[in-house]
């Protein structure tokens, strides 16, 4: 399971909750939305990835597989 | 009626090398049964492989194997859709609504088999509502229905007057009851599109291509162009002299003999279309009208556009004007381009004048990063290269205009770029 975080941009509201959630792959901008590290998220961080996923307020990170 | 696997007979009385035009011929319904008789259909999928050993690309900006998109969404495993996109929205273009002028039954032949070959039953023609094209389109689609040419059933939808219209999100929203913007493509639109359906979306010029494969095959296709970008386009050709012209030209043309460069210098040559790029003129003039070529310069076909800027004008001035309409454009969905593109363009307006403050080119690239590959659409992309180029293009006359300066003779604007609805107030229905 080679899994990615992916935003949904027109859903983000730039809460930033993901930011704080998963630091390891989450920074925000100037203007306060994600920017999302392509990187795969490995066994470690998958726990907080699948929080940030659904405790995002705008339900609009998504996990998926890698492209 | 012609044998359906014989040769477009205007091949035969082609005038030009490589049998074209193929596509730019005045046909009403009668001349283009004469020339080409009914629609080839042979079962679904058939028409796939020949597509596929053609080596057709969509004509609409992207350059996607048309054969790749067929297939998946014949492989969708449910009832398809199939829309033609005619909804050319780049201000400076203007082939594909030539073509829906003069050749409509090559699209719409290209509609049919393509529903066909991918199992659609339901087609949609989408296009922008042009004074008398629709009629001329509904008068088409009547003839049609009374000579028993479709098989699916075709109806013609309207798009806003608005540059993400034809993006193939939006045309499937827009086609769905919903405004025409962009969508979020997770699932795909060959797997979810209209209704929820397969959707096959391809740009009119890819159809009319289709058709003409369909009864001329692979190798008759691939007599124009290059091997690795086979077949002819159509390009929409803003000349120095202020001329334009829509060309049918084989894949590979040197950019300068379609500008006519030598006869008529341009300062600079904008290829693609507002999410282009800018080349010198001295650049331009050698390379190919074909991906392959331009890919090395930072440049692609895109939507076919070619212009070339006149001497006298000003290229900061005109990119200025094109980057505050494509931020006005942004439908402003994704905060990373409704944050971004608003300051691009004010930034890039201040940046035009004299005395700018210094931090002021080290903020527009770093909006730039910060706005591209982040939207759920290519418009910031598109957006942020049309900007890098001009930059890079017109570093002297920036210099100039920082000291006060500015070498134009003529104000007068170059590029159209239509006088906008005012943002916030944007109807995209």
């Amino acid at each position: 399971m080679n899994q990615q975080l992916r935003v949904n941009p027109i859903a983000c509201t730039s809460h930033g909750l993901c930011a704080e959630l998963l630091p390891e792959r989450v920074s925000l901008d100037e203007w306060d939305y994600p920017i999302i590290s392509s990187e795969p998220i490995p066994p470690g961080l998958r726990k907080a990835a699948r929080r940030a996923v659904t405790d995002c307020p705008a339900l609009a990170l998504l996990l998926t597989e890698r492209r | 009626m012609t044998a359906t696997h014989a040769l477009p007979r205007h091949d035969r009385r082609a005038t030009g090398p490589g049998g074209l035009p193929r596509l730019l011929q005045a046909m009403d319904l009668d001349a283009h049964l004469d020339a080409y008789g009914p629609p080839p259909y042979r079962g679904a999928r058939q028409l796939i492989e020949v597509v596929a050993a053609a080596g057709l690309t969509g004509r609409g900006g992207a350059g996607f194997p048309a054969a790749r998109k067929l297939t998946a969404v014949a492989e969708a495993g449910r009832r398809a859709v199939v829309v033609g996109n005619g909804a050319e929205s780049e201000p400076a273009s203007c082939k594909d609504k030539q073509l829906l002028w003069i050749a409509p039954h090559l699209v719409l032949d290209g509609l049919q088999l393509a529903a066909e070959a991918v199992g659609a039953t339901r087609a949609y023609l989408y296009v922008h509502p042009h004074p008398g094209l629709h009629q001329q389109l509904g008068s088409a689609l009547a003839a049609r229905a009374a000579a028993g040419l479709d098989r699916a059933e075709v109806q013609l939808m309207s798009a806003p007057p608005r540059f993400l219209a034809g993006e193939e999100s939006a045309v499937v929203s827009r086609i769905n009851g919903g405004p025409a913007l962009p969508r979020f493509k997770v699932p795909p639109t060959f797997q979810r599109g209209v209704a929820g359906a397969p959707t096959l979306v391809h740009n009119v010029e890819t159809l009319a291509h289709l058709a003409q494969i369909a009864r001329g095959g692979a190798s008759w296709f691939r007599a124009a162009g290059t091997a690795e970008e086979p077949g002819s386009m159509l390009a929409t050709c803003r000349r120095a002299d202020g001329t334009v012209e829509v060309a049918e030209t084989a894949i590979g043309t040197p950019l300068g003999e379609l500008l006519r460069l030598a006869e008529l210098p341009g300062q600079a040559v904008l290829v693609g279309g507002y999410h282009g790029t800018w080349l010198t003129s001295a650049d331009a003039a050698a390379l190919p009208l074909a991906n392959a070529g331009l890919r090395p310069a930072g440049a692609a076909v895109g939507a076919g556009l070619l212009a070339a800027l006149p001497p006298g004008r000003c290229g900061i001035a005109e990119a200025v004007r094109v980057v505050r309409y494509l931020a006005a454009e942004s439908a402003g969905q994704c905060g990373p381009c409704l944050s971004g593109l608003p300051r691009i363009a004010t930034g890039f307006a201040e940046l035009a004048a004299p005395r700018p403050r210094p931090r002021l080119r080290a903020d527009l690239e770093r909006w730039a990063r910060l706005a591209e590959r982040r939207g759920a659409c290519h418009h910031p992309d598109g957006s942020v290269s049309f900007l890098r180029s001009a930059l890079a293009v017109f570093a002297s006359e920036l210099t100039a205009h920082a000291h006060g300066q500015c070498s134009a003779t003529s104000h007068r604007p170059f590029l159209p770029v239509p006088v906008g609805v005012p943002a916030g107030q944007a109807d995209w229905t």
